[in-house]
Parts: structure tokens; C-alpha cells; sequence
């Protein structure tokens, strides 16, 4: 039985970016995903005939020195140079169109105001930006490391000058709605500037803790924020992600499940040996990175009895419950939406900021919205090669939706809520409803099921402010390394948390390689 | 608080709920405490003194006497993952533990922090009761995330359970018809009919001495202290409270909480509580079992070794250090740890004291300085402690099976 340097589980861009870097150094790494294909919810697959998507459906937070340290565009990796706009849809306004520097079809304030808005957020993001790409100091330590880290933040938060900085003290926790509400006054437009402060948490415009933050966090991108589809589409990011690990030398086995992480225990403690694939074979290895979430990798792969009481419990305790379903649509045509030349870029179907929040009222109670909202977009505009020749995929992430729905997800349940779905993107765009030849709802539930992610939750434990930097997933493992020698964590549930930037993927490999 | 219903007849009492529990001896234990001493345990009626605290402590040395343990906290652990969730929450290596021993044992939280110690009692291949001071079902709650195979019941209430301690003690056993126990070590547990059911009989207690802990369910309860007592009576038998019991666990230099540790779960000030090792139990700490919970934190101590020590401490004079300081020298100028419990100990003759101490001062000089009252005058005394090895109290007969008649 060979023995290699490192076994990373789970296939997604964490898993892939942190085996490649570790590959890169020269270490002989295997990467074991549970299915058939790369990417986790990047990872494209066909869910009608011919007709191909990925659940995430742009990128916006990867920051360019994971491209560089990967070398990707050398693996093909066509970033798209311009970021794709947003527009705000609403049934009694016209659309807004946003781009990082332009709005349109707002009234005169609104866009007057919108340039310095943006200005600001983009310095405070900037301020904030080093800190995602750091280990958080480990609590209690006093290292120089740890008091450089904290240092830096606050250098850098001081130089944004004195104004910048009590500004960034005053709404770095605010609501959502607070925020946007000082500065506008078109409902849709709000709504829509709400909308990436939210998306993938358990977070309404009026609830206060960190939605001004994660917006933050998702504007320190290499786009600041802006959404982008590269050439191609997501499939590209994914293939050039996979050439980047295959050329470093990582060993990818996909269809691989893991059944557990194998501790040995032994009078000098327990260490991590390797894993136990769900054939009954062994892989044995120095250490193991697991990108799963945090509760999959600690409960259900390691199991408490190897860890301490505390520390099990922390991580039982978790919030981990995702809110995002995903509908795909397979269309026929090119849907055509009122007051829209072409659907392109990325269209917010939210008319308010209290619909928003009315959604979430009905879905922490484990009930459907009466009136859903929905971002959407149409990666065969980008990556016609998706679909048949003329025909389009229609992508919506859908809030809120709860993956322990009252009654279960049953398949009425399930199949009321996509004609549900349909009709309101009928009231959108008029007609669509007779392009439909197929379409996949995967709520929060399915995510869990079909994408081994514990509460279906995108960033796998909510981006709360008590879940985040050196709690994130929770002390004592919060730089990478666990209680157990040898086992390190590097998904989503790690600093500095979710969506497709790798940070955690990165970082993770700097901790086990310093 | 002030209820007029409270002083009427024929009304239900509205602080019924507030009172507190009376124990399953307590009818006897009433009529037998003629200072009306009491105080509480766990919500239950609980006697500091019967009649008289030194009586009481000589009957523990010299003839025999019963504590009730009703109110010690008992949880019954079974199944096939209790072995395995017990033994990842204790120090000690279980896997050791035969069926029918008890073994003393202490848990920590994840910082290698004493949360208590207490007693398992393997019943079973898969069956447990464990003993402690102070409820702690949620901790075996948390601990047993993971191990799904498993019950764990609150079992206080349906045991009544009395401690009987002295020389004499297994003479009225044997009076009792309980000769059998004669086969019993310390440690083992034994079954016996008794009235129309069975008694339970461990070998162990909290005095240092030959003693046995009766086990019953407790309709039998007052039966049982009707045979004892009957039997007891030319052996001296005699109840005893709290504070003989604390006078007889500092002479075996047993530990007691808020006395020597302080509860992790329940201390808010950092590292006010302590470890195993700095409360002088090395030897429960078993570091070659690969895991159990805070033996990262505590094999780091080990390491290095714990700045402080609970120790044993003889003091010249025969005023207790109560409360007291020590100093490395005799102006009291370097402090060097505190007395954790002290006495004048009757058998041993000699003014004992537990105290935590810097370890690196316990080569030195070791000074207390002791307050005393005499006749409502305040002294003050600075005298010289010696530090000791041994138990204080540990006679022979403690260990000896079968067990002496006196």
C-alpha cells in the first residue's frame, strides 16, 4: 500500500486549488471526489437533454493572485473582461441597469448618488481586501504574525482617512436595507443593491450582524464585485482549474465517496492516516484535507469520539441551513422581457425590499413565499455551446427557500413551487412559459443530497459574524489545521468563507506548507 | 417572601415546588437529628450534623457510622457504545474496569479543566452507573454526541443509597445476615437478597477506612436502615453528616469541590479552576489512551509539569490553617499558594492542611500564616509547614479482606 503526501476530499474549486498549490510545491497528491464529475456546485452537469449548467453561475469573488498562483489563463482559462450588468426588474418600474460604474433608468437622484455610494464601498473593500487572503490569528495567540494581521487591518482602515474610516465603523454591521435606504429611493433599485449582501445566507434587507460585510467580502474579487461568466462559461473556470491540478501532478480519482477519515490512535495520540473510500479501501497518506463542510468532514467523516466534547458540540451547533434553490430552464428560444432589448447579464427579480423580506418571513418558518425572488440569468448567452444551437438555459438562484419545508419536499410540493416559478418569470417576461421543454429545481434540500453539503448551504456554514474570521467554523480550527495531527479542513466553512474565490483553498495549502 | 395561604390549613402549599426534596431515609434521619442541622445537596434535605460533629467523626474512626448518599447524582449508562463514550469522557482507562468493580474516576473539558470527579460502576458488559457530586447531564448529554448506541438515565431518585463507614461496619453486616460481603475488595461490587428483593453492596466511601456503600430500591429503603440500625446497635452504629464527612475525607486527603477545585463548567474567572495534575492526581490521568477528552491540554502540562501542586501539609502548633496563605519565608513577604481545607486532626494527632502551592516553591521553606479567635480576641500565627507524602489517615484494615470485626 503506497503512501502519498497529501489526500484532499472533495473535488470542488477549494479542493482543486488547494491540491494544485500543494502539487505545485511538490507534494504527490490525491484528490478523491464522491461523484462523477469536478466543480461541486460549480461543476457543470446535464439536466435536460442536451442542455448543460452549473449551480453557481458566475464568478464575482475570485481574486486574481489565486488566477496568477495557478496560472490559469496558461490552462485556458478565459476570464471575460468586461463584468456583466446587473438590471433590476420590477413590474410597475422600469428596469435599472447597473454596471461598477454606470446606472441607468434610475430617477436623478438615485443616480447621482450612485457614484459616490459605490466609491465608498469600493474603499472600504479595498481596506478589508488582504485580510480574506490571511490566516486569522488563532485566539489567544500573541505571535508577531497575529499581532501583524490585526495590525494591518488596522492600518489599513486608518488610512482610508478619518471620514472613510468612522463611515466604515458606522455601517460595517448594518442592515442591508439601512445602508441602501440613506442613499436611494427607487424600490427595485434597492432591492437590487441589497440583493449581494444576501444571497446564500440566512439574511433579510432588515437583518442587522453582516450583510454589509459579506458584501464587502464579495467585492474584493478581481472584479470588485461586479459579476462576470467567463468565455465560454463556468465550464471553463472548471476545466482550467482541473488542467491547472492534473499539470501539477494531482492524482484525481472522481466517483470516489469517502466513508470516513481514518484516525490511528496510538500511546503517543491520534493522528490522521488516510481515508476509507465507501469500497472498503484504504488511501493512506501524511495528511488529508477535507473541503467538505465542516460538520460532513468533523461528524459524519471523522466522528466526535475522536475529537474532544467541546469542540464536537461547537461544530453540531453550526448554522449551516441554506435559503438558495436553483431553477435551470430549458428553453426553446431566446425569452423576450418587457422593457429589455436582450436578457443579458444578470436580472434581479425582487420589486422591493419588503418582498424580500416577506420571503424570508415565510421561509424561517419553514413555509414557501407567496412571492419569491430571484436573480436569473442566461449562461447561453456567454456559452452558447451549453445548449442546442438556438435554444437557452434560463439559470435563477431563488430566496428563500427552505430545505426543511413544512409537509417535506414532496414531489407536488416540489413541482407547485417550479410552476409557481414560471408563472412569475411569465409576468417577466411574457411567452416564456411556452419555451420551457424541461426544467431542474434543486432546493436546499437536493443541494445537501446530490452535492454532500450539510444544509445544502452555500457557503456551508453561514457567513454570521459569530461563524466568521478566527471563529470560522469555529476556533481551534479556524487557520486550516483541526485537533486531530495531520487532518486539515479547506472549504467554504473556513476563513474567509464562500462563494467561488478560493481563498479558503489557498490559504489552506500556505498553512500546511509554512 | 411572604404568603398569607402558607400559615392556613387545608391549602395547598404554594411554595411546593421551591421546597426542598427529602431523601429516601429521611423519616429516620428526622427523628434521628436532634440539632434539626440542615442544610441541602442538590435540592435535597440534607443533615450538616445529627447530634454532634466530633461524636460523629470518632463513631467514622472508631465504630461505625451512615452517611446518606441519596442526593449524589447517579446515572445509568447502557449500551453498546457506553464502554467507548465513557471512556473517550474520563481520564482513566475503563477498558481496565472488570464487571462488578467501581473505579474512581475525574473528567475534564476540552482544556484538560476538572469539571468533577466521582465513581463508575461497571454492572454489566455494557452497563454502567456513575456517581458524582453535582448534576451533570448535559455533559453527558454532549459527550454522548456521536455514540448512538447508547441510554443514558437519570437514575439519582430511583436508588436509595447510604454509605456506612468505621471498623465496624462490615460486623454489622455480618450481623445482618451479610456475611457474604466478606469475600468483597475494595472496589468490588456484590448482590445479595435482602427482604423480598436484592441489595447492591460496593466496597468503597469517602473516610479512608474499611466502609461499604448499600445500594437499594427504595421501598426497601427504610427496611434497610431498620436491619442496620438493629444490628448496629452494640456496634455504635450512628448517623453522620457533612461536616464529619469533610473531617474524614481531608484525613484521607480526598478532594472536595469548592473545597480543593472548583467546577470548570462553573468557573467564570480564567484558569480559577484546575487540572488533574496540579490537584495531585497524576495517576488518574492514563496518557497512553489515545484519546479522551483534554488530553492535548493536559499532556502540554505534563510536559512542562503544572506550576502549582495540591499538597499535603503537616503545620506545627494545632491551630487550622484555615483559609490561611503561605509564604515562602516568615515575614510573609512571598506568597507562595493558599490552604485549600485544614483541621486538627483527632487520630492523626497533627494539624493537617491541603494546599495548592507553586511547585517550584515546595523545595523551600513553607510558612502559613494562620488567624485564630480566642474569646473573641483576634491572633495572629506564622508557623512552619512540612510538607508530606503519605495519606494522612490509611489504616491497614481499609484494605484487608475479609475484613476485621473491629
Amino acid at each position: 500500500m503506497s503512501t502519498t503526501d497529501t489526500i484532499v476530499i472533495g473535488g470542488g474549486h477549494n479542493g482543486l486549488i488547494c491540491a494544485t498549490l500543494l502539487a505545485k510545491a511538490g507534494q504527490q497528491v490525491v484528490l478523491v471526489e464522491a461523484s462523477e464529475t469536478l466543480g461541486g456546485l460549480a461543476g457543470q452537469r446535464e439536466f435536460y437533454t442536451g442542455f448543460n449548467a452549473s449551480v453557481a453561475q458566475t464568478l464575482y469573488a475570485l481574486p486574481k493572485a489565486i488566477i496568477d498562483a495557478l496560472d490559469l489563463p496558461r490552462h485556458g482559462f478565459v476570464p471575460s473582461v468586461d463584468a456583466i450588468a446587473t438590471t433590476a426588474l420590477s413590474l410597475s418600474e422600469p428596469p435599472v441597469r447597473l454596471t461598477s460604474s454606470h446606472i441607468s433608468g434610475a430617477c436623478e437622484t438615485d443616480t447621482a448618488a450612485f457614484a459616490d455610494y459605490k466609491k465608498q464601498l469600493v474603499t472600504f473593500s479595498k481596506a478589508l481586501a488582504p485580510f480574506w487572503s490571511k490566516t486569522m490569528p488563532r485566539i489567544g495567540a500573541a505571535g508577531l504574525k497575529d499581532v501583524l494581521t490585526f495590525g494591518q487591518m488596522g492600518f489599513n482602515i486608518r488610512t482610508m482617512g478619518k471620514a472613510d474610516m468612522l463611515e466604515f465603523f458606522r455601517v460595517a454591521t448594518l442592515p442591508m436595507r439601512d445602508l441602501v435606504d440613506e442613499h436611494f429611493s427607487g424600490e427595485s433599485l434597492k432591492a437590487a443593491l441589497c440583493w449581494d449582501g444576501l444571497l446564500g445566507s440566512q439574511l433579510a434587507p432588515r437583518s442587522p450582524n453582516q450583510g454589509v460585510l459579506t458584501l464587502l467580502n464579495r467585492m474584493a474579487g478581481h472584479w470588485q464585485g461586479e459579476h462576470s461568466v467567463p468565455t465560454g462559461g463556468m465550464k471553463n473556470f472548471l476545466s482550467a482549474l482541473t488542467s491547472a491540478a492534473t499539470a501539477a501532478g494531482v492524482t484525481i480519482k472522481t466517483g470516489t465517496p469517502v466513508a470516513q477519515i481514518v484516525i490511528t490512535p496510538s500511546e503517543q495520540g491520534q493522528h490522521c492516516s488516510g481515508v476509507q473510500l465507501e469500497n472498503g479501501e484504504v488511501l493512506t497518506s501524511e495528511r488529508v484535507v477535507s473541503s467538505a463542510d465542516p460538520k460532513t468532514t468533523f461528524l459524519d467523516l471523522v466522528g466526535p469520539r475522536h475529537l474532544e466534547i467541546e469542540f464536537s458540540n461547537r461544530i453540531r451547533r453550526l448554522r449551516s441551513k441554506g435559503y438558495v434553490a436553483k431553477l435551470h430552464l430549458a428553453l426553446s428560444a431566446l425569452p423576450k422581457f418587457t422593457g429589455l432589448d436582450s436578457p443579458s447579464g444578470r436580472l434581479i427579480l425582487a420589486p422591493s425590499m419588503d418582498t424580500i423580506e416577506f420571503a424570508w418571513d415565510a421561509a424561517k418558518y419553514g413555509e414557501l413565499p407567496d412571492q419569491p425572488v430571484m436573480d436569473v440569468c442566461l449562461p447561453t448567452l456567454t456559452a452558447p455551446d451549453n445548449a442546442p444551437t438556438g435554444q437557452h438555459i434560463l439559470s435563477a438562484n431563488v430566496m428563500y427557500i427552505p430545505g426543511e419545508l413544512k409537509g417535506g419536499w414532496t414531489d407536488a410540493a416540489r413541482d407547485n413551487l417550479t410552476t409557481q416559478l414560471i408563472s412569475q418569470l411569465d409576468s417577466y417576461a411574457p411567452g416564456i412559459k411556452n419555451l420551457v421543454l424541461g426544467s431542474e429545481l434543486l432546493t436546499p434540500h437536493d443541494l445537501e443530497q446530490q452535492f454532500r453539503v450539510a444544509g445544502g448551504h452555500w457557503h456551508h456554514v453561514e457567513p454570521a459574524i459569530d461563524q466568521l474570521l478566527m471563529m470560522r467554523p469555529t476556533y481551534e480550527a479556524a487557520q486550516y489545521a483541526t485537533p486531530i495531527e495531520g487532518l486539515y479542513i479547506c472549504g467554504s466553512g473556513s476563513h474567509p468563507a464562500g462563494d467561488i474565490s478560493g481563498n479558503p483553498g489557498r490559504n489552506a495549502a500556505r498553512e500546511i506548507l509554512s | 417572601m411572604s404568603n398569607p395561604d402558607i400559615l392556613r390549613e387545608n391549602v395547598a402549599d404554594p411554595y411546593a415546588g421551591e421546597r426542598l426534596k427529602l431523601s429516601h431515609f429521611h423519616e429516620r434521619q428526622a427523628a434521628l437529628n436532634l440539632r434539626d442541622a440542615w442544610s441541602s445537596w442538590n435540592g435535597f434535605k440534607f443533615a450538616d450534623y445529627y447530634y454532634d460533629v466530633d461524636y460523629e467523626y470518632f463513631c467514622i474512626r472508631n465504630t461505625c457510622g451512615t452517611y446518606d448518599i441519596c442526593p449524589m447524582q447517579k446515572y445509568l449508562i447502557e449500551g453498546a457504545d457506553a464502554l467507548a463514550m465513557l471512556d473517550r469522557m474520563v481520564t482513566r482507562d475503563l477498558n481496565k474496569l472488570r464487571i462488578n468493580r467501581v473505579t474512581y474516576v475525574a473528567w475534564c473539558n476540552d482544556s484538560g479543566r476538572m469539571i468533577d470527579d466521582g465513581t463508575i460502576f461497571r454492572l454489566g458488559e455494557s452497563k454502567f452507573l456513575l456517581t458524582c457530586g453535582s448534576p451533570c447531564l448535559a455533559w453527558l448529554r454532549k459527550s454522548a454526541l456521536g455514540f448512538n448506541r447508547l441510554s443514558i438515565v437519570e437514575h439519582t431518585e430511583a436508588l436509595a443509597a447510604l454509605s456506612l463507614q468505621g471498623p465496624t461496619s462490615f460486623a454489622v453486616l455480618k450481623a445482618m445476615g451479610l456475611e457474604a460481603t466478606s469475600a468483597l475488595k475494595p472496589f468490588d461490587i456484590g448482590h445479595y437478597p435482602f427482604a423480598e428483593g436484592e441489595i447492591m453492596i460496593s466496597r468503597t466511601g469517602f473516610t479512608g477506612d474499611l466502609g461499604y456503600e448499600l445500594w437499594i430500591e427504595p421501598n426497601l429503603a427504610l427496611t434497610l436502615w431498620d436491619c442496620l440500625y438493629e444490628a448496629g446497635a452494640n456496634y455504635g452504629i450512628q448517623p453522620y453528616g457533612e461536616a464529619a464527612t469533610n473531617m474524614a475525607r481531608l484525613e484521607a486527603g480526598f478532594i472536595m469541590p469548592y473545597m480543593e477545585f472548583n467546577e470548570a463548567l462553573k468557573t467564570v474567572n480564567f484558569e480559577y479552576d484546575q487540572t488533574p495534575l496540579e490537584l495531585d492526581l497524576a495517576w488518574l490521568v492514563d496518557f497512553k489512551k489515545p484519546h479522551f477528552n483534554g488530553r492535548r491540554a493536559l499532556l502540554e502540562q505534563h510536559k512542562t509539569g503544572p506550576k502549582t501542586l495540591l499538597t499535603k501539609l503537616n503545620i506545627e502548633g494545632n491551630k487550622p490553617a484555615e483559609e490561611a496563605l503561605l509564604y515562602s519565608d516568615h515575614d510573609c513577604g512571598d506568597e507562595i499558594g493558599y490552604v485549600t481545607s485544614a483541621m486538627w486532626s483527632p487520630s492523626v494527632k497533627a494539624n493537617i492542611a491541603l494546599a495548592m502551592i507553586n511547585v517550584e516553591a515546595l523545595s523551600g521553606d513553607i510558612w502559613t500564616e494562620i488567624y485564630y479567635q480566642k474569646e473573641l480576641r483576634h491572633h495572629r500565627k506564622v508557623a512552619r509547614c512540612t510538607v508530606q507524602k503519605k495519606a494522612f489517615w490509611g489504616p491497614e484494615r481499609a484494605k484487608v479482606t475479609p475484613p476485621s470485626l473491629t
